[in-house]
């Protein structure tokens, strides 16, 4: 129950970065914890109790004993596309900085190059 | 209300107060270590949670990569908010 | 103004979410789906681990879509900042305990990365994680040292190498088997090292793939730095 109430939560914290804040590295800082938030939500859904971690170690396990494994190899692809995400949005504000000498959104009105 | 029940509470109240601390400061630098610190809380987590495949990937790729990505990108332009 | 309205939202938005949340009991059974995967995962595919054999063998087409995304990201940051004049870099050398150290721990960390991915199927791991410990191990050696180079196009020769044999081992279950990605090798006893079918083949190549983009992208953009 409780990993439900933290998950939303940092969910929130990172949504309320992404909406109010007025510095672009700090809207790319928020869009990474709602990314957090929406990994833990994932893994805390797939959780039976008393269960182990799904493999097959030792000759005497049987499937009941075991937590489920499809959110996990969903959340394996999602962590290495939220970093490639990261990437790329921060290579633009590199070269936005080189432009317009600027970080504040209000700022940056013009669209023309 | 066994020992593991209250070592995940306490692990959820450094989380959250992390985050906060991320979003509500001016130097961008302690706000990047803020992200970090959630990601390494967030690796034990998981482990708790009996998968240990995913606290491996969060632990190699949401430590040191992106950290070290935001850090290249602030001294690469401003380091205080305004 | 702002401010109000964004917390007045999200405040609507936890409320109701967690209102749903708290009808799903924690902790209960199993989906069926995970029931199946669990349950057949050594029969049929000869792999201890199960989120390996569902990552590779059962989901094996998302994994391909995966390694493409991850290339694009790459290649597009170097696109965005590229700079035809970019010389050397322009960071300092660190001190004499960091540089001595750096040069022993290196070797090993890669051995760890190595290890990491040869054996995917056996124990938790596998080749996002192998290749993200070596491009970590590379970026140790690139802080310590200002003249450390990489060779840009026995790397880029590595990547593209990587990429063509998962793509020529799908091509060859769809020719000796049924379908695309199909296991055509013998599964062998589960718990060795050689067993699996193509599970180990398809990670060795996922690994050497992700520690060579990972290392592009550090150096595209520690190249940047005047």
């Amino acid at each position: 129950m409780i990993y439900y109430a933290t998950s939303i939560l940092l969910i929130l914290i990172g949504m309320y970065a992404v909406l109010v804040k007025k510095n672009l590295i700090k809207i790319v800082i928020g869009l990474s914890i709602v990314d957090n938030g929406i990994h833990l939500l994932l893994i805390a859904i797939g959780y039976v109790k008393d269960g182990t971690a799904p493999i097959f170690s030792k000759p005497g396990l049987t499937a009941n004993q075991m937590v489920d494994p499809v959110p996990q190899a969903l959340v394996l692809t999602a962590i290495v596309i939220g970093l490639a995400v990261t990437a790329v949005a921060l290579s633009l504000i590199i070269r936005l900085y080189d432009h317009h000498k600027t970080l504040n959104i209000n700022k940056i009105r013009k669209l023309k190059w | 209300m066994n020992w593991l029940m209250i070592v995940v509470v306490i692990l959820s109240i450094v989380l959250i107060i992390a985050a906060v601390f991320a979003v509500y400061q001016k130097d961008l630098l302690l706000a990047v270590i803020g992200t970090s610190a959630v990601s390494v809380v967030l690796s034990v987590l998981f482990y708790i949670l009996q998968a240990p495949d995913v606290a491996l990937t969060e632990a190699a790729i949401g430590v040191a990569l992106t950290t070290i990505i935001f850090v290249i990108t602030i001294k690469k332009t401003r380091r205080f908010e305004e | 103004m702002r401010k109000v309205i964004a917390i007045l939202l999200l405040f609507i938005i936890g409320y109701y979410s967690l209102d749903v949340l708290f009808k799903i009991p924690f902790g209960e059974n199993a989906t069926g789906v995970g029931k199946h995967y669990l349950e057949s995962t050594v029969k049929e595919t000869g792999a201890v681990n199960s989120v390996t054999a569902i990552v590779v063998s059962y989901r094996g087409f998302d994994t391909l879509g995966e390694v493409t995304v991850l290339f694009l990201a790459a290649t597009g940051l170097g696109a965005i900042l590229y700079d035809k004049k970019a010389k050397k870099r322009a960071l300092q050398n660190a001190s004499l305990i960091v540089k001595t150290s750096s040069k022993i721990i290196y070797p090993l960390i890669a051995l760890l990365g190595a290890y990491v991915f040869v054996h995917g199927h056996l124990t938790p791991g596998g080749g996002f994680q192998g290749g993200a410990i070596i491009a970590t191990g590379v970026l140790l050696m690139f802080i310590s040292y200002r003249s450390f180079e990489t060779n840009h196009k026995a790397l880029s020769i590595i990547e593209s190498l990587a990429g063509m044999t998962f793509v020529t081992i799908g091509f060859a279950g769809l020719i000796y088997g049924t379908s695309f990605l199909q296991n055509i090798l013998p599964l062998g006893i589960p718990g060795e090292l050689f067993s699996a079918g193509i599970i180990p083949l398809i990670y060795v190549a996922v690994g050497f793939k992700v520690g060579a983009e990972l290392t592009t992208l550090l150096d595209n953009l520690l190249k940047t730095i005047k």
